[in-house]
This record gives structure tokens, C-alpha cells and sequence, in this order.
């Protein structure tokens, strides 16, 4: 451990040590509160009655708990299309996020074509427009596809399709791929692999780590978005999860809303409790080091 | 790859000794339909979703259709949503609300990953407690704060904290001065933990023998923040601030969960909110275009101002 701010040798003696772990407990204290405080309040908040939760001050543990929110939130919410329709659309999105863009991160890195630059320049552009600034536009594409005029709406591909232009993970790859020593492609060709074959058995295998860490981006993503899904999949039959527990939240009762949205976020916490270190780290290698 | 395969037969099938620059031509044409072939489907994605939905956009703010029929109209759309009683309001909204998560959102996660870094123990479970609210899905964190925290009554979480104190409670969204300040603490929540975390992997690369020289020096705690941990980590610092406001000038979720759109007096709208609004309530998609073009014009200007002055520091 290299040395940081506070030497590590203050830390440990007398005075310097009484403080490092009075702060340690307040901060650990602090941030359990803070940021699973909230967490905990609606689980068990949803498990309450509606007069309980009325009562002030109010209480820190639901005096006599019951599953009826939930299991109205399940009931009539239709939570389990909801949630097999975002599942679906995530799956959808990994698989096509994993094709395309690891083809394109390919070709840009190993198979360098002409006009590749011009087209990665391209496509890094885009990182550029935030995302407010296209919504109308694109969601006039989806209407109504050039060329082929077929409209998307309540179609997954409305949703895998957009996923793909991702310049973020395209960039990812690319960056993995450069890593890999050009003398493995050159080897490859010469034993006459086909680029499809090289990518396959060669630089794929390697780059298992980063395909890791688009596919989670990838879930999360589709299962974070709001404002696309509820253009696109205007269907009672088609919505996402959190798009569904918008269109229900007026006319329900806020318990039943809030046992609904604690059950929308059970499966990004899992994912995120099994995966927190390829997450942590693909965020932050992907913006530092750049 | 149907381009490669075609073509691959044909110099192994010619019996006379062609000339070598043609072959190497045809090798060269050959990987380059390759690679494009490759490339195809993501340059498909993003010319139908970004490339060409950029010119659209631009397009459409100066034409208008009614009833399937496309008729430009100059700067019609612009005038309208200019003329719009909401739009000023909206920008100040969206100011304001940028600038307070700047001060919140910006700084608060800088302090909280130089205090992480110092820290030799629950390290990892503290780096988790920061990155969790990220991993949720915004609506079912807003309706939380909706329901449970901004509740009015002394039920709420918020005001029952603020009553137990003896300190005076809050009508949060209810109350136009509060609706801003309630949306930023919840966003704030929601979004720091990237910052955190991006944060802390910037300060472990700050080479230790700094600290150590700087304390030489008699520099105490603040003086080595500010000599030595900001300006090492001052080109994240500068690109997350740009970041940020990018993505906080563009509040669209907080203002339509939790103030149902518009807000007490109209305190909670926002430039994406009235790009909603007109596109897809007014039936004015075109008048959105128009805003849309409006926002992004607005914030290339903000970033090339940035650019310059931070560039100008060096």
C-alpha cells in the first residue's frame, strides 16, 4: 500500500490511531445509514399497512408485517410480464451489443480497413451529443425506418437495435483488442485462420474479462432506462419494468408503487452483489486510462 | 462474409502468373471488404440511431408536419417554443438545478473518495454502500423518495429525521422553493457513486513520495489537498465537472416522478421535460426537434467556453 494523504505511520500511534478509528466507525456508520437507510425503509415500509405508515412519528419496524403490498404489486401490476419483457430486452441487448460491437472493435483494432478512422472518429462523435438531443429524431427513425418504412414501436429490436450504437463499448473493446500483441493475429493467418476463425478461437477466449463488462453495462442499462422504453413500447403488453410501475404508480395505492419498485430493483442489487468487481472496475478503467 | 469467399477462389484459379501488383491489389481490396464486412452492422446501428437521427433533428426543427404533410416553415418552430410560457422557466429550472447538483454532486463525491482512500479498513464494503443506489433503477429509487421521504406529514422519512431534532419539517415537493433542492439531494443519491469511484481510482494513481515531500515541507492536511491531490487529479476533475453538468442539463426522470412533470408552479420543469411535453403530449414533434437543437447548441457553447478557459490554466 503506497502512502496517501495521512502518512501510515500516524495512524498507528497514540492520538493519530484513537482518531483514524473514531472516524472510521462514525463513517461506516454514516454511510450504512445513508445509503442503506433508504433501502431498508422501503422494503420494510411496503411490508406496512397504510394507517401504520400514516402514523407519525413513524415506525422503525413494521409492527405487524404483511406481504398484501407485494402481493397486489404482483398481482396487478402483472410484475411477472414486466419483468420477463426487461429480462428479454436485456438478453436481446447483450447478445447483440456482444456481436456487432466486438465484430466492429475487431475490425477497427486487427483488420484496420480503409476509411477505418474516419469511421471510429465517427462513432466516438457521438459520445459528444447528449442523449435529450436525439430522442425526437429517433424516436421518428423507430416510427418509421428510412428505407424500409417499418415502424418498430412495441418491437424489441426498437430497444437491441440502439443499443448496438454504443461508442462506449466499442471503444472498450477496441482498447482490449489493441492490447493483444499484433504477432498472435499475424501467427493466426499464417497457419491460415480466417479473420472470423481468429476472432473465434483466438482473440475471443482472451478477452473474456471485457466481454464480461459490456454484458453487465449492457443488463443494467436496459434495465435503468426510462424515457427510450416509454416511447417505444407504448404497449400494456411490451412495457419494462420501470415503465410499468410509471403507467400504474396514479391509479394505485403508494405502498402497492412502492412494494412494486422494490421488486424492479431486486434483480440489478443481485447482479451488482455478484459482479461488484468487474463493474467497479470496468467503470473506472474505462474512464481513466483512456 | 459472402464478399471474402467470392473473391477467393479466383487468383488461385488463374493459370497464367498474373502480375504481382494486381494480386496484392486484389489481397488488399479482398481485406478491406473483410474488415467492412466486419464493420457493418454497428455502422448500420449507428447510422439509422445517432449519425442520421443528428441531421434529422436539425431538419425537422425548421419543417413542420400536419396531417402526413411536410412543409418547412423557417424559424416557426423555434418562435413557438420561444414564445412558449414555459421555456424560460425551464431553462431556469435547469440551471439552477445544474448548479446545485455542482455543488452537491461535484464536490461532495471528491471529499468522499479522499476520505475512502485514507481509510485501511472496510474499504470494500464501503466502496459497495456508495455504488449501490447507482445499480438501481431511477424509477423505483424516485418513487422511494416520492412516497417515503418527501411525505409532507411528520410520517415522512425526512421530516420525521427533521422533527426528532426539534428542527422545523419540510413540504419538499409540495413547496416550490424546496422542489429543487429535494430533486437534487434524490439525483444526487442516486447518481455519486460513479464519481466515487472514479475519484478514487484517479487518487491511487498520485505517486505517494508527493504526500511525503509535501509534509517535508511542513505542509499540513488541507495545504497537501490542495497542492498536491488537486492538481494531480485536476484533468478528471475537469472532464467529471463537464461530465456532470452534461448530464444533469438534460433532468428529465426526477421532475416526472417526482413532481409529476411540471412541479408546484411550475417549479420543477425542465428543458427535457418540455422537449416531452411538446413531442409527445402537444403532438408538436417538430417544435421538439426545435428545443432539442436549442439544448444541444447551448451546451456545445457551454463546453467550448470550458474547454478554453480550463485549457488556458495550463
Amino acid at each position: 500500500m503506497s502512502r496517501t494523504l495521512i502518512s501510515h505511520a500516524q495512524l498507528q500511534r497514540g492520538r493519530g490511531r484513537f482518531l483514524y478509528w473514531a472516524l472510521l466507525g462514525i463513517i461506516v456508520t454514516a454511510f450504512t445509514l445513508i445509503f442503506i437507510g433508504p433501502l431498508y425503509w422501503m422494503v420494510t415500509g411496503a411490508l406496512k399497512s397504510g394507517q401504520e405508515l400514516a402514523q407519525t412519528p413513524p415506525t422503525l419496524f413494521p409492527r405487524d408485517p404483511e406481504f398484501t403490498n407485494y402481493i397486489d404489486a404482483w398481482n396487478n401490476l402483472n410484475l411477472a410480464k414486466l419483468l420477463f419483457n426487461t429480462i428479454y430486452y436485456a438478453a436481446g441487448a447483450v447478445l447483440f451489443q456482444l456481436i456487432l460491437d466486438t465484430a466492429a472493435a475487431y475490425a477497427l483494432s486487427k483488420l484496420r480497413p480503409v476509411f477505418g478512422n474516419v469511421i471510429l472518429g465517427a462513432m466516438l462523435a457521438t459520445l459528444m451529443i447528449p442523449a435529450m438531443v436525439l430522442i425526437v429524431p429517433q424516436y421518428q427513425t423507430v416510427i418509421s425506418l428510412p428505407v424500409l418504412d417499418i415502424s418498430l414501436l412495441d418491437s424489441p429490436f426498437a430497444i437491441w437495435l440502439p443499443m448496438v450504437a454504443n461508442a462506449f463499448n466499442i471503444f472498450l473493446l477496441k482498447r482490449f483488442f489493441d492490447s493483444i500483441p499484433e504477432e498472435i493475429m499475424s501467427a493466426a493467418f499464417m497457419d491460415g485462420a480466417s479473420p472470423l476463425r481468429t476472432l473465434w478461437s483466438i482473440l475471443l477466449p482472451m478477452s473474456r474479462p471485457i466481454l464480461g463488462v459490456v454484458s453487465i453495462f449492457a443488463v443494467t442499462a436496459v434495465w435503468k432506462d426510462f424515457l427510450w422504453p416509454l416511447l417505444v413500447m407504448p404497449s400494456q403488453e411490451t412495457r419494462t419494468v420501470s415503465v410499468g410501475i410509471y403507467a400504474f404508480a396514479a391509479g394505485t395505492p403508494q405502498n402497492v408503487v412502492v412494494a412494486a419498485s422494490v421488486i424492479a430493483a431486486v434483480p440489478t442489487v443481485i447482479i451488482f452483489l455478484i459482479f461488484q468487481r468487474n463493474i467497479m472496475s470496468g467503470l473506472t478503467t474505462g474512464s481513466l486510462k483512456g | 462474409m459472402p464478399a471474402a469467399t467470392a473473391t477467393a477462389p479466383a487468383p488461385a484459379g488463374a493459370v497464367a502468373p498474373a502480375p504481382p501488383r494486381i494480386t496484392k491489389n486484389r489481397r488488399k481490396l479482398q481485406d478491406n471488404l473483410t474488415g467492412h464486412a466486419f464493420l457493418i452492422g454497428a455502422v448500420l446501428c449507428f447510422g439509422l440511431f445517432m449519425w442520421f437521427p443528428m441531421i434529422r433533428g436539425i431538419v425537422m426543427s425548421f419543417q413542420r408536419t400536419r396531417r402526413g404533410v411536410t412543409t418547412w416553415v423557417g424559424w416557426d418552430n423555434y418562435i413557438r417554443i420561444i414564445e412558449d410560457p414555459s421555456f424560460w422557466t425551464a431553462w431556469k429550472n435547469t440551471f439552477y438545478f445544474t448548479a446545485l447538483a455542482l455543488i452537491l454532486g461535484f464536490v461532495a463525491p471528491f471529499f468522499v473518495a479522499i476520505l475512502l482512500n485514507e481509510f485501511r479498513h472496510a474499504k470494500g464494503y464501503l466502496r459497495i454502500l456508495v455504488y449501490l443506489p447507482v445499480m438501481l433503477p431511477p424509477a423505483s429509487a424516485l418513487y422511494l423518495f416520492k412516497y417515503y421521504a418527501y411525505d409532507p406529514s411528520e410520517a415522512g422519512l425526512f421530516n420525521a429525521i427533521l422533527a426528532f431534532f426539534n428542527l422545523p419539517t419540510s413540504e419538499w415537493m409540495q413547496s416550490p422553493t424546496m422542489t429543487m433542492p429535494a430533486m437534487v439531494i434524490a439525483s444526487t443519491w442516486m447518481n455519486m457513486g460513479g464519481a466515487v469511484l472514479i475519484y478514487l481510482a484517479a487518487l491511487q494513481n498520485i505517486p505517494g513520495d508527493l504526500y511525503e515531500a509535501a509534509e517535508l515541507d511542513g505542509a499540513g492536511l488541507w495545504k497537501r489537498i490542495w497542492h498536491v491531490t488537486i492538481p494531480q487529479t485536476r484533468l478528471i476533475l475537469a472532464l467529471l465537472a463537464m461530465m456532470q453538468i452534461v448530464a444533469t442539463m438534460q433532468l428529465f426522470i426526477e421532475p416526472l416522478i417526482l413532481a409529476n412533470g411540471a412541479g408546484t408552479q411550475d417549479s420543477a420543469t425542465s428543458v427535457a421535460y418540455l422537449i416531452y411535453q411538446h413531442g409527445f403530449f402537444q403532438n408538436d414533434l417538430n417544435g421538439a426537434a426545435a428545443l432539442g437543437v436549442i439544448m444541444l447548441l447551448v451546451l456545445a457553447a457551454f463546453s467550448a467556453v470550458y474547454l478554453r478557459l480550463s485549457t488556458k490554466q495550463d
